[in-house]
Formats: C-alpha cells, structure tokens, sequence
C-alpha cells in the first residue's frame, strides 16, 4: 500500500516538476505575449497543482492534507483568474493577439466589449 | 530603467525573493512581514501612485556621478565596517550571548506566550513597537496632509463613482468569493499571532489588502458606505491610542509603562492580556492608515478623471 502511493506521489512530483520547467523555458522561448502568458500560468495551475497533489500523497496527517488542498483551491483560483486579467489588460491597451511583436495597435471597435 | 512600472515589479519581486530568504534563515514572522507588506502592499500603493504621476519617468539632466560616487563610497565603507563583525552564525557572538538566551528560555515563563518573536516584539520589546506604529501613524497623517481633497470632490465621490475595472466579469465573481476567506485569513493572523507567526502588522495589512481589492472592483463609493472616510481617519489614531493607553493602564496600575504583568492578578495573565491588546491595536493603526492611503489615491484619480 505503501509502495502504491510513493510511485503516485513521485509521480504527480516530477510531472509538476517538468510543467513549471517547460512552463520556464515557455516563458524566455515564446514569441508572443499571449503564449507567454500560456506558460506562465501552466506552471501556476499544472506544475504547482500536481506538486501540491504529490506532497498530499506524503502528508500523512489529515490536517497537512486539507491545509494543501486548501492552498490548491486558493492557487488554482488566483493564478487563473491572474493570467485572465492580465491577458485581458494587454487585450484593451490593445496588444493584438495575432501580431507576434505587438507593434500593432488594434483598432477601437475590434476590441471586444463584454 | 523609465518605465516605471517595470521598476515596481521589480521592487516587488525583490521584497519575495527577500522574504523568501528570511524564511530559510527560519525567520518566519519576518518573511511573512516582508511577504505581506513589502511584496504586498507597497506595491500595491506604488501602483496606485503611478496611476496618478503617469507610467514613465521624464529624462533628466542631472549627471548621476556623483551620486553614484556618494553611493559607491558608502556601500565601500558600510562593508568595511562589517569587516569587524562576527562570522555568521557564530555561537559565542555578543548577539547569541547576551539577550537571546534569556528570550529564549525565561519567555515561557515570564510571558508564557509559545511564539518568542511576539512576546519579544511585544512585551519585552513594547516600547519599540509603540515607536513602530507611531511611525505608521505619522505616515498615514502625511499622506493625508499632502493629498488634501477638495469639498467638491468628496461628495462627488459620494455619488455612484463607477469603478475602474468593473467590466472585469470574472475578476469581480472570483473576487467575491475570496474576499471572505482574505478578510477571515487577516482576523486569523490578528489573533493567532501568540502562538504561530503573524501578529498586527501583518493582519493589519492583509485586511486592508483585502478592502482595497473590493474598492478597486466594486468602485469607490460601494466601500465607502462600510469605511466612512471620518472613522477610518479616527480609527488610525484609535489604534495608537489603545496602545498608549494600554501602557498608562498599567502605570495606573502600579507597574511601570508597557509592564503588563500588572493587569489581572497572574502575571502571566497580565501579560497575555496586554499583548492582545496592543497587538490589536497595531493592527487598527496599519489597516486603517492603509486603507486612507489608497482612498486618498482614489480621490485624487476621482478628481482628475471628472474635472477635464
């Protein structure tokens, strides 16, 4: 039984562990602004998440267990709504997604209002 | 660097990345400090300055050799003075010898509190901490001072001042949701700060943080129907006045200013009593102060935004 949850834990450890490097290596690698944001919150959500998951597996105690679970709610809740309103943010000064410099401006009525 | 955003988030990382640091030292009251009002909050409130003062620096004329000289010098002779200190971590250091084992083992005894940093921070080491949130205090009222807001532009606030980001759908909803669980987190750290880090600093601004979101979200005049401008400038004072006032208690009392041992019949007691209250009212200063700050901000934004 053991065993089981040691294989489950290291492996939601080194998946996270890879999604926050590649999310890294996104972040410096990416053309554009928009994809950079993609990675950037992948090593929010995905990397962080499965480490937390990981770290669950080993917590032992109930209370470590709903501490953890209780900082991957608040984490997976604050870094997407981040990436959202930062997206949102470049969107309205009026950085075009398509454009891989961002040198363009988007004209005022393309811009979608909500 | 001129764009001075950049230079905000730089600040900020720094204060995490220091905070960080601390926490490895084992330093947690200190990193959580850090966390919250260096990486927090004072980014938050230079954000909201460069709202008012426009994103990007003027160029100069000024020739910054000197300055940097000046700099250059001191940073030289600051390390130079460090020449003489201890090794890190040394254990026969004058700082490991002469009060720190004392606080370490007596606190228990004396204070009876299970986290040291408080009982240090505020019994042995009250008067200091009266200073701190003096400081505090004062900043707050310079602020106030300098942002003077005009009759006009207070009661136009008054009126439905619709927020910045209030088209901000999703951000307002998650919002809403966190909100409670900030505001609770900041009462937790209030009044848990005898027995694990945290302490009236540090809820202080958290629940201030937490108001300042809901007023960047929901508008300006949405918060002020709860945080009247007259009370929050009263409760600033009314924290530093509680910790004063905690201290002549106990001169009353017989003891001598700040000496809690005084207030109920065990000292121990006293000194329990005591640092809740004066934790408590830091805390009321430094939210307080906070939340005027960035209402003084906001106004000023109000004014500039409806007058041209």
């Amino acid at each position: 039984m053991e065993i089981v949850l040691d294989i489950i834990s290291w492996f939601c450890l080194v998946t996270g562990s890879f999604f926050c490097l590649t999310g890294g290596v996104g972040l410096l690698r990416f053309p554009d602004f928009y994809s950079r944001i993609h990675s950037a919150s992948l090593t929010d959500t995905l990397g962080a998440g499965l480490i937390l998951v990981g770290l669950m597996f080993q917590a032992g105690s109930a209370i470590v267990t709903a501490k953890l679970i209780m900082i991957l709610v608040f984490s997976l809740l604050a870094g997407t709504t981040a990436s959202h309103a930062m997206a949102k943010a470049a969107l309205k000064s009026g950085l075009a997604p398509d454009d891989a410099g961002g040198k363009e401006k988007q004209s005022e009525d393309s811009i979608s209002k909500p | 660097m001129r764009d001075l955003f950049a230079v905000v988030m730089m600040s900020g990382i720094y204060s995490l990345i220091s905070a960080s640091l601390f926490l490895d030292l084992d330093a947690v009251d200190v990193a959580f400090t850090e966390a919250a009002v260096g990486a927090g909050i004072s980014t938050l409130l230079m954000l909201a300055s460069l709202k008012l003062v426009g994103r990007y620096e003027h160029k100069s004329r000024y020739k910054p050799g000197l300055a940097l000289g000046v700099v250059l010098v001191t940073g030289a002779l600051l390390i130079y003075g460090t020449l003489d200190m201890p090794y890190f971590g040394l254990a026969d250091a004058p700082a490991q010898l002469h009060v720190a084992p004392r606080y370490i083992n007596d606190s228990m005894a004396e204070i009876g509190v299970p986290n040291v940093v408080t009982s240090i921070l505020a019994s042995y080491r009250g008067f200091d901490t009266l200073g701190e949130v003096v400081v505090v205090f004062t900043a707050g009222i310079g602020v106030m001072s300098l942002l003077l807001v005009s009759k006009q532009t207070k009661e136009e606030s008054q009126t439905m001042v619709p927020a910045d980001m209030r088209q901000q759908i999703i951000l307002r909803v998650v919002a809403k949701f966190m909100l409670p669980l900030i505001l609770l987190f900041a009462l937790y750290v209030q009044f848990h700060g005898d027995y694990g880090p945290g302490g009236g600093f540090q809820a202080g601004v958290i629940f201030a943080a937490g108001i300042i979101l809901y007023t960047m979200l929901f508008g300006l005049s949405n918060s002020q129907k709860l945080f009247q401008r007259k009370k929050m400038e009263l409760l600033t004072a009314v924290g530093v006045l509680i910790y004063g006032g905690v201290g002549v208690v106990c001169m009353f009392m017989g003891g001598n200013f700040l000496d809690y041992s005084v207030l109920r019949h065990d000292p121990v007691h006293g000194q329990h009593l005591g640092i809740l209250l004066v934790e408590l009212g830091v805390g009321i200063t430094v939210a307080s102060v906070m939340i005027v700050i960035f209402f003084k901000f906001t106004w000023r934004t109000v004014k500039h935004k409806y007058k041209e």
